[in-house]
């Protein structure tokens, strides 16, 4: 992993930004967000550092990172946030930039589990197609 | 046309980056009445300022214009240049080609036809000015000081000191404010009562220095050197001359309430002082909680009071005085905690703020110095110390940092190592601010010495469970995710301005930010002002600083107050509204809006034909007037003209930026 | 009062005793819940990126046709509906240009009139819990209840003003309102997994067994929740705690609409188990 100038500037950080709406250079990595988040122990890269790889433009490595798939959107991080990013957001044009490539979608009817495909409610099924597929 | 003279400013870079001078000395040289136009690099220094001097003498000016920076900066300096040469001060008009141009565009292009035409607008008007002359006014020779904190106090002192006489204002019982809360002071951890208390005697023992406890400003007029100040003086319900300050009244009154003075840690009787060392050390009766004043019944203090000071009957008292000059020193708020439930404050006993767990170290205070958990009296081992609570926080807090929290959370975790053997201070924390002599090298002993550990991390959340407090984090330094388990969280909660701040702003006519600090004059230049002048700032009310910034400002507004009193008189501002009676109908509808009071009405005898008619018109109290303005907007007429600004110089001034 | 009532999905399905008990409380309570007709999914999830406009058709459209009913108010009870509608709702009121877009879709113009509240918001504003407390003869004294809030119905901060997101207490004075006994415990607003259930189940168990320690230490003998999905991954992964760990790890689960159709004696059959 390295930083260097072209990446910290890189179109792709602009992409990310539009498509979410939010300034990552609002960040300053209190952590507060980590701290929080119900569901961080599955995550390889923590939310802060969500923010601060896009700050540095090390979008490759976001872009492979599990953190995409185990965010749950539940708000917690932006409800606390000091600096007013929408985290979840950021998360979401991430994973956006993937699920748009052709073969991007995660979630396929054919994996979903015997139990999910008994008792799952239509909200939940609604909500991770709408989450993993495109 | 008046003979008038043009002199621009590149103010180095400034102007001349954004602006082309040549272009503009050109095109100035063509304005009608121009005779002589020129350029500086600076012109507010000395060459640039003689260069004024003698084209005024060389070319016979009658008229001056300096287009160069904001008149709010040197309009005050090419005054005194005019005038040095002869001229009427008035006669200068300055064209800002600064802040209203170069600073806020990046085309040179248009820039330069900006300030062109705010150049033709000031050479329009200046043909217009006409010589204005200042006015003696007298000066009362006495300081009125808002507020009994540090601030109040160490003003209070240095004006008494240099032999004016100051009336000290204080809303609660005792002087002494915030830093008689405190226990020790970072970063030699002097006692604070230590070194406040002598300065409170101090205050008491002044023959220069009345102290105004349990009051509160209630209305401000009048101006620099001449202001009538309205105090409101609180019903003690005890006579001060009778009182002894025996305190018996205070043991044996029933009423059991929160103390303020130990943010309700402890209970104080309906009859207190706030605190041991109180000035004045004699108590009052707090009416809402009192069971006389609200149940009708008790008279306790009354009967064991040996010196029949006790007054039931006493009501509120309104005194008015006039000032000089005016310093306030109002201080600051901790935070409240509503939007921060995260860290479970008020739902679990042993989540302190810092002004809390201050208490909890005094040796006067609710435990005697000791620090024990309020949930189970025991002292605790691990502490949580969380960093920015409502500070840095654009969100639900302050965005501004706050300046004192790292600073005394370093002295917290210090001190809690020094009382509780083998306690552990874990400070969360966004970034350590350590700015201040001797400061960097205090934060470093916490964990060097005293072996805090300091974790980069905001807390997210507190979670109780039981008798202990889970805090969930994480430290950004090395990835890892912080669960710690804790006996006491504290909370260092930021620093607002006061409650009341607002509502005192307004009765001062001086101007807060967005946070409702007071706003001093210029942030580099006049911190100790405002703009209002003979009114000055100390203390927090500006803004967050610690103690010893807040006694260099105290100091430094006290030297200002001397220098204002010690002057034979002030000038007046020439530039207030006059009636031109002829044109007023006397509906006044100029005394309306004049937030001064300076509108009154008169009645003319006038001969018509015949007849002498009474006639009414408005009148302007040349003293009271500030120049604001408002009624030349409000006469439908046209009938009041603000002198220095009258309604021609302004249409000229329209004409000519609409060329 | 007339309100215009939106069901979603799940209601009309897996968690039709939650939309049973709740019109059955409704009629008792003398609040009348008019079905949006020809309703379409409301998409289960507010978009969280902003280059996207259709998602929104579908809430807009419902709160068009509640404005049409003359309403004024349009009620859920499902949480996720709620959050999307809310969120939809601001959106129109505030955002002049997602409002020019939107409306380019529609027949009539909408630009965020109608009120949108959650029933328990109903039974607070326009009932009234003191009203509610008179009205509930069949009082749950002694029932110990933990409030499941999760996070539709608080979150975002700003964009829901619910309740306070970190000390919610609309859910306890409901409980009080009933008579039962509202436990405290830190876990209330703690997120159950959402839809990760779906995905990585691994992730929802650790998140519900959280939850499920947290009210059980304090005492809770069952669980109130307000949204369908919670309800699943606190149930599912309940049931699975218990039978991985062997001990008891897992508590009953239920609308508060069934706690409230057994205090105000309008059938409370469906207590436990209709899917």
């Amino acid at each position: 992993m390295k930083v260097t100038a072209d990446k910290v500037n890189s179109s792709l950080v602009k992409e990310v930004e539009e498509i979410s709406g939010q300034k990552v250079s609002a960040c300053f990595q209190c952590g507060k967000c980590t701290g929080g988040c119900p569901v961080v122990s599955s995550m390889d890269i923590f939310p802060h550092l969500v923010l601060r790889f896009a700050q540095l433009g090390l979008l490759e490595e976001l872009l492979h990172s599990k953190t995409l798939w185990i965010c749950a959107s539940c708000q917690t991080c932006d409800s606390r946030c000091p600096r007013d990013v929408d985290i979840p957001k950021v998360i979401e044009a991430l994973r956006l930039l993937l699920l748009r490539r052709k073969g991007g979608n995660r979630l396929h009817p054919a994996n979903l589990s015997d139990r999910v495909r008994a008792d799952a409610p239509q909200q939940g099924l609604v909500s991770a197609f709408r989450k993993y597929a495109k | 046309m008046r003979r008038t003279g043009v002199f621009i400013c590149w103010c180095g870079s400034n102007i001349a980056a954004t602006v082309d001078i040549d272009l503009a000395v050109a095109a100035a040289k063509k304005m009608p009445g121009v005779v002589f136009a020129d350029q500086n690099k600076y012109t507010c220094s000395e060459i640039g300022q003689e260069m004024i001097r003698e084209a005024i003498r060389t070319h016979r000016l009658e008229r001056v214009v300096v287009a160069a920076c904001s008149p709010r900066m040197h309009e005050n300096t090419f005054r005194k240049t005019v005038a040095a040469a002869g001229l009427n001060p008035y006669f200068l008009e300055i064209a800002n080609i600064r802040e209203q141009c170069s600073w806020v565009h990046k085309d040179k292009e248009t820039a330069t036809d900006k300030a062109i035409a705010l150049i033709r607008t000031a050479v329009a008007k200046a043909a217009r000015n006409e010589a204005l002359f200042a006015s003696e006014l007298p000066i009362e020779r006495r300081a009125l000081v808002i507020g009994g904190g540090i601030a109040g106090i160490q003003a209070a002192l240095d004006i008494a000191e240099n032999g004016f006489v100051v009336d000290l204002v204080e809303k609660e019982p005792s002087i002494g404010g915030r830093m008689a809360q405190l226990d020790k002071t970072f970063p030699t951890l002097d006692c604070s009562a230590c070194i406040l208390t002598p300065k409170m005697v101090e205050v008491a023992q002044s023959e220069k220095i009345t102290i105004f406890s349990y009051a509160e400003v209630e209305k401000v007029e009048g101006y620099v050197g001449n202001f009538t100040v309205t105090v409101r003086s609180r019903a003690r319900s005890v006579d001060m001359g009778k009182c002894t300050g025996c305190g018996d009244c205070m043991l044996k009154c029933p009423v059991k309430v929160d103390s303020e003075f130990d943010l309700g840690l402890i209970k104080r009787r309906a009859i207190y002082t706030p605190f041991p060392q109180a000035v004045p050390n004699k108590p009052a009766i707090d009416r809402e909680n009192c069971r006389w004043f609200t149940a009708g019944k008790c008279r306790v203090c009354e009967k064991v009071c040996p010196a029949g000071a006790i007054d039931y009957s006493q009501e509120d008292e309104l005194r008015t005085e006039k000032y000089g000059a005016i310093v306030v020193a109002t201080g600051f708020d901790p935070k409240k905690l509503d939007n921060y439930g995260e860290y479970a404050y008020g739902k679990h006993p042993d989540v302190l703020t810092s002004l809390e767990f201050e208490r909890l170290l005094n040796a006067s205070g609710p435990t005697g110095g000791k620090i024990l958990r309020p949930s189970n009296g025991r002292p605790p081992k691990n502490v949580a110390f969380i960093q920015c609570v409502g500070s840095r926080d654009k969100a639900k807090g302050n965005p501004y940092c706050a300046k004192v929290c790292c600073m005394y959370t370093a002295k917290h975790a210090i001190l809690l190592c020094e009382k509780v053997p083998g306690a552990r201070p874990f400070v969360f924390y966004i970034d350590v601010r350590t700015p201040g002599k001797d400061y960097e090298e205090f934060y470093n002993r916490a964990y060097e010495e005293f072996g805090a550990t300091y974790i980069k991390g905001n807390v997210s959340k507190v979670f109780p469970d039981g008798e202990k407090l889970l805090v969930r984090s994480v430290d950004a330094l090395s990835g890892a995710l912080v669960e710690l388990e804790v006996d006491m969280v504290v909370l260092a909660n930021s620093v607002d301005a006061r409650a009341g701040a607002k509502e005192l702003a307004q009765k001062l006519s001086i101007t807060t930010n967005a946070y409702n600090f007071f706003n001093e004059a210029h942030p580099k230049l006049r911190p100790v002002e405002t703009h209002t002048a003979g009114i000055f700032l100390a203390g927090t009310c500006q803004g967050p600083k610690d103690i010893p910034e807040t006694v260099a400002q105290a100091s430094a507004a006290a030297v200002k107050v001397a220098a204002l009193l010690g002057k034979d008189s002030l000038l007046s501002n020439p530039t207030v509204a006059e009636v031109n009676e002829k044109l007023c109908t006397g509906d006044m509808s100029c005394l309306a809006v004049c937030p001064y009071g300076a509108i009154s009405e008169k009645m003319l005898e006038e001969r018509r034909g015949r007849e002498t008619v009474r006639r009414k018109v408005a009148e302007v109290n040349m003293a009271l007037c500030q120049g604001c303005g408002a009624c030349t907007v409000a006469c439908r007429p046209g009938a009041i003209n603000l002198k220095g600004f009258t309604n021609e110089q302004i249409m000229a001034e329209v004409e000519a930026i609409c060329l | 009062m007339r309100y215009s009532y939106y069901p979603g999905c799940t209601l009309k399905t897996k968690a039709n005793n939650f939309e049973k008990t709740a019109l059955r409380t409704a009629g008792a309570l003398g609040l009348e819940m008019v079905e949006v007709p020809e309703w379409q999914c409301c998409g289960a999830l507010y978009p969280l990126n902003t280059d996207e406009l259709f998602p929104l058709l579908a809430p807009v459209r419902a709160l068009a046709q509640a404005k049409e009913a003359g309403h004024g108010t349009l009620v859920t009870l499902c949480a996720g509906c709620y959050n999307v509608f809310k969120r939809t709702n601001r959106e129109m009121s505030r955002n002049g240009e997602v409002r020019r877009k939107v409306n380019g879709y529609l027949q009539e113009e909408y630009t965020g009139e109608v009120n949108v509240l959650h029933y328990l918001e109903v039974l607070k504003k326009e009932v009234g819990f003191a009203s509610l407390a008179e009205k509930a003869q069949k009082k749950l004294t002694g029932r110990k209840v933990a409030p499941y809030y999760g996070c539709l119905l608080l979150k975002p901060r700003d964009e829901m003003d619910f309740d306070d997101v970190e000390n919610p207490t609309i859910f306890e004075d409901f409980l009080r309102a009933l008579g039962a006994e509202p436990v405290d415990y830190p876990y209330k607003t703690e997120c159950c997994g959402s839809y990760l259930s779906m995905a990585d189940e691994e992730v929802a168990a650790t998140a519900v067994g959280r939850i499920l320690l947290s009210a059980r230490k304090s005492g809770a003998e069952l669980l109130v929740v307000a949204c369908p999905l919670c309800r699943y991954n606190l149930e599912e992964y309940g049931r699975e705690l218990t039978e991985r760990t062997g001990g008891e790890a897992s508590l009953p689960v239920l609308y508060f609409t069934e706690l409230l159709a057994e205090a105000l004696a309008v059938g409370s059959e469906t207590y436990g188990e209709e899917k």
